[in-house]
């Protein structure tokens, strides 16, 4: 079971080192984890997708907590949230075949962002599934390199949760 | 905490002092009285400060040895213990010290000298990666930055160590900060925004835990280390008395409950009494305090307390149901817990439970025989009855630490000071020297192993040079014992490297400084420990033992508490 959990934690030294050997030390597998910037200049937000059931999910949770830079914990296990990846892919596309691929392009709404005679690089994000879908396709023409950032996640506010228009497009 | 002189308050008088001195006054500040360590360069500048400190400095002769000492003092005492060294070696050689009260939640600080900042990452003469190497073995740890920094850091790692469930917390130290003057008034407030450990007890739950305990009727105790730390065993034994609860403890819990009280049935898990292990399996409610399930205490978990509602109370949301899974968890203080859920306790008729356990109480009681040599667990018997049951015992690791928990007959807490946790052999020489610091009037004793006390004897010398009359009563059975018995039962008799000729530790303990006394025999052993106990200053008792001793009863390893081997018992 894939579970995200996301943990604001303070900006000092030796944070993520910390929570990378916590995992480690432990035994949780992670499947990604991202950090990055937040509202707050003092405070970094990471998003860790783990790999594990309920019990694993609990102590993950509860460990990260004794994290003393770990200001807060949220699990979007019973929430509706939003998550998204970003990917970079390259595939060699020979010119002949540049229609068909755009045009899958198009329908994942993904933008291309570098052409070259033999390849194109694509930008897509989304969800993780989304993401995975495009690289099943595209994998007949040839991958030749493939970055993703993994995940980030929040959850939904009031409004947007009754919007099903809104829940449809993610 | 102890005022030491009129200090002027206020952070204006932080301004205009050097690093070191801003060290010293927030460590008058915190209560700090004494400090145990050993000095080296890049802590040059705090060691002028000590120069004429009032704060007692106590001088190791190994840094592991100081932070035993740091833990020992902490544990018997209550209080953070505060240890320093120097950057580098100093600080890799505290790393066992600081895994050992990690393990076992001792409230420490242990400081510890860097190279200047501007050097940190190059490699530098005696330059580690202090904090990297003990992030995973402490409660937090900090590399201070700079001087302004420095006080509100140091009472933050004091706030870390001695809150929630406590442990050690490092505080790295450049030489530059300690040199560098403070220009201006510091913030001094804690700022530590994800740190609040719950300490008071949900009431529903609590009262939850009370109707579970009221309605079984073969409720038992299982009582940790939690409970001494949160100086909550007079709470405890309120609610066992009311609802007539029997109590196991851990070997971390000892002395929570009078052991002869007839509620008490001493320690259970692997080295428990038969007594205890029993009750553990046959109990319909299962009341754990301040312990947390160590693979020691359950064997086999699938088959640990079958039948049994478990209730959990613990400071610590990350021990509850972490090995075995909790019916009724209660987050918070222990002794906050235990004083409410008092009211909630229903006085009730337990004579069946209880009368159950008198029989197994008197068909399998811990013994031993006593022909041929000096048996480890005679010397034991006789340190207790001579030291009225009253002494602080520190043990090293091993058989002799079991026979120490079995045998010595607890009567109060903080009374056994041992490494439960990480087992660190070794232990007990510093940790008893520790405790005789923060303990000056009270009998301390060591009760330790040949291979043990070999690790660490050379503190004696600290005891010499320090003038504490620690009692280190070395139980000789030139074997690794505990490692011997293994080779034994599950390795058919190959005893690979475990063969342990000894010095004569009595020599050896002369050459020191201290007193040394020999024995061997059974007749003069009782003298041989009134004349140790009688010598004011530290003695070393070197007593030769039956070499092959087994600890028992002894629940294998992997196997459930109900398949223990009760040896020559049965």
């Amino acid at each position: 079971m894939k579970h995200v959990i996301s943990a604001l934690v303070r900006n000092q030294p030796g944070v993520l080192a910390h929570i990378a050997g916590m995992f480690a030390a432990r035994g949780f597998n992670i499947d990604s984890l991202v950090v990055g910037r937040t509202e707050e200049a003092d405070l970094s937000r990471m998003t860790i997708v783990v790999l594990g059931d309920e019990s694993v999910l609990e102590q993950v949770r509860k460990q990260l907590g004794k994290i003393i830079p770990v200001v807060k914990i949220r699990d979007f296990s019973e929430v509706a949230y939003v998550e998204r990846d970003l990917l970079l892919i390259k595939i060699h596309v020979p010119a002949e075949k540049r229609p068909e691929v755009t045009q899958l392009v198009n329908l994942f709404r993904g933008r291309v962002v570098d052409v070259a005679r033999n390849s194109l690089m694509v930008e897509l994000s989304g969800p993780e599934d989304k993401l995975e879908a495009f690289i099943d396709l595209l994998r007949p023409y040839g991958i030749r390199e493939l970055a993703r950032t993994g995940v980030i996640a929040m959850q939904r506010g009031q409004q947007a949760k009754n919007d099903a228009a809104l829940q449809n497009s993610s | 905490m102890t005022k030491h002189r009129d200090r002027p308050e206020g952070n204006e008088r932080f301004v205009g002092l050097s690093g070191a001195k801003v060290f010293h006054e927030t460590l008058l500040d915190e209560g700090v009285d004494v400090l145990f360590g050993y000095p080296g360069g890049t802590v040059l500048p705090i060691f002028d400060v000590l120069y004429d400190s009032p704060i007692r400095f106590v001088h190791s002769r190994h840094e592991q040895g100081a932070a035993h000492m740091a833990d020992g003092y902490a544990r018997s005492t209550g209080r953070v213990g505060a240890v320093i060294a120097t950057s580098g070696p100093g600080a890799t050689n505290l790393v066992t010290g600081l895994a050992t009260a990690y393990m076992d939640s001792v409230p420490m600080v242990a400081f510890t000298g860097q190279v200047k900042s501007n050097l940190i990452g190059n490699d530098a003469f005696q330059e580690a990666d202090t904090t990297g190497v003990t992030r995973p073995i402490t409660k937090h740890n900090f590399l201070v930055k700079r001087v302004e920094n420095f006080s509100r850091t140091i009472r933050e790692a004091f706030h870390i160590a001695r809150t929630g469930r406590p442990g050690p917390v490092v505080v790295d130290i450049p030489v530059d900060v300690t040199v560098n003057t403070l220009q201006r008034v510091p913030e001094m407030e804690l700022n530590l925004p994800g740190y609040k450990p719950r300490t008071i007890g949900h009431i529903r739950q609590i009262r939850a835990a009370a109707e579970a305990i009221n309605a079984a009727d073969r409720p038992l105790l299982y009582v940790g280390g939690g409970v001494i730390i949160a100086n909550a065993s007079a709470a405890l034994r309120a609610v066992a008395q009311k609802g007539s609860l029997p109590a196991t403890t851990t070997l971390l819990g000892l002395g929570a409950i009078d052991e002869t009280s007839p509620l008490a049935l001493k320690m259970l898990g692997m080295h428990g009494t038969a007594t205890a292990n029993f009750a553990v399996q046959d109990c319909d409610c299962l009341i754990a305090v301040g312990a947390r399930f160590d693979d020691r205490v359950t064997g086999d978990v699938s088959t640990f307390a079958p039948n049994a509602k478990i209730v959990h109370i613990d400071i610590d949301p990350a021990s509850i149901s972490k090995n075995v899974k909790v019916d009724i968890p209660v987050v918070g203080d222990a002794g906050d817990i235990l004083e409410k859920m008092l009211d909630f306790i229903e006085s009730k008729d337990r004579s069946a439970w209880l009368k159950k356990i008198e029989g197994w109480k008197k068909e399998y009681p811990l013994k031993y025989e006593t022909d041929g040599k000096i048996k480890p667990q005679e010397v034991i018997e006789k340190v207790a009855e001579l030291t009225d049951h009253n002494a602080i015992v520190a043990t090293g690791v091993g058989q002799h630490q079991m026979w120490a928990a079995q045998f010595y007959g607890w009567r109060r807490p903080r009374q056994i000071i041992t490494s439960g946790g990480l087992g660190t052999m070794g232990y007990g020489c510093p940790a008893a020297i520790g405790a005789q610091v923060g303990n000056p009037g009270a009998t301390v004793i060591d009760i330790d192993g040949d291979g043990s006390f070999s690790m660490t004897m050379v503190e004696v010398i600290t005891a010499v040079q320090e003038n504490l009359p620690v009692k280190f009563v070395v139980l000789d059975n030139e074997y690794l014992g505990m490692v011997r018995q293994w080779q034994e039962m599950f390795y058919g008799r190959r005893y690979s490297a475990v063969n342990h000729p000894c010095p004569d530790f009595a020599k050896v303990a002369e050459g020191f400084g201290a007193r040394g006394i020999g024995v061997c025999e059974r007749s003069d052993l009782s003298d041989a420990i009134s004349e140790m106990l009688a010598h004011d200053g530290p003695v070393v008792l070197h007593a030769k033992v039956e070499p092959e001793e087994n600890v028992f009863p002894m629940v294998p390893a992997g196997k459930g508490l109900h398949e223990m081997e009760l040896g020559k018992l049965s």
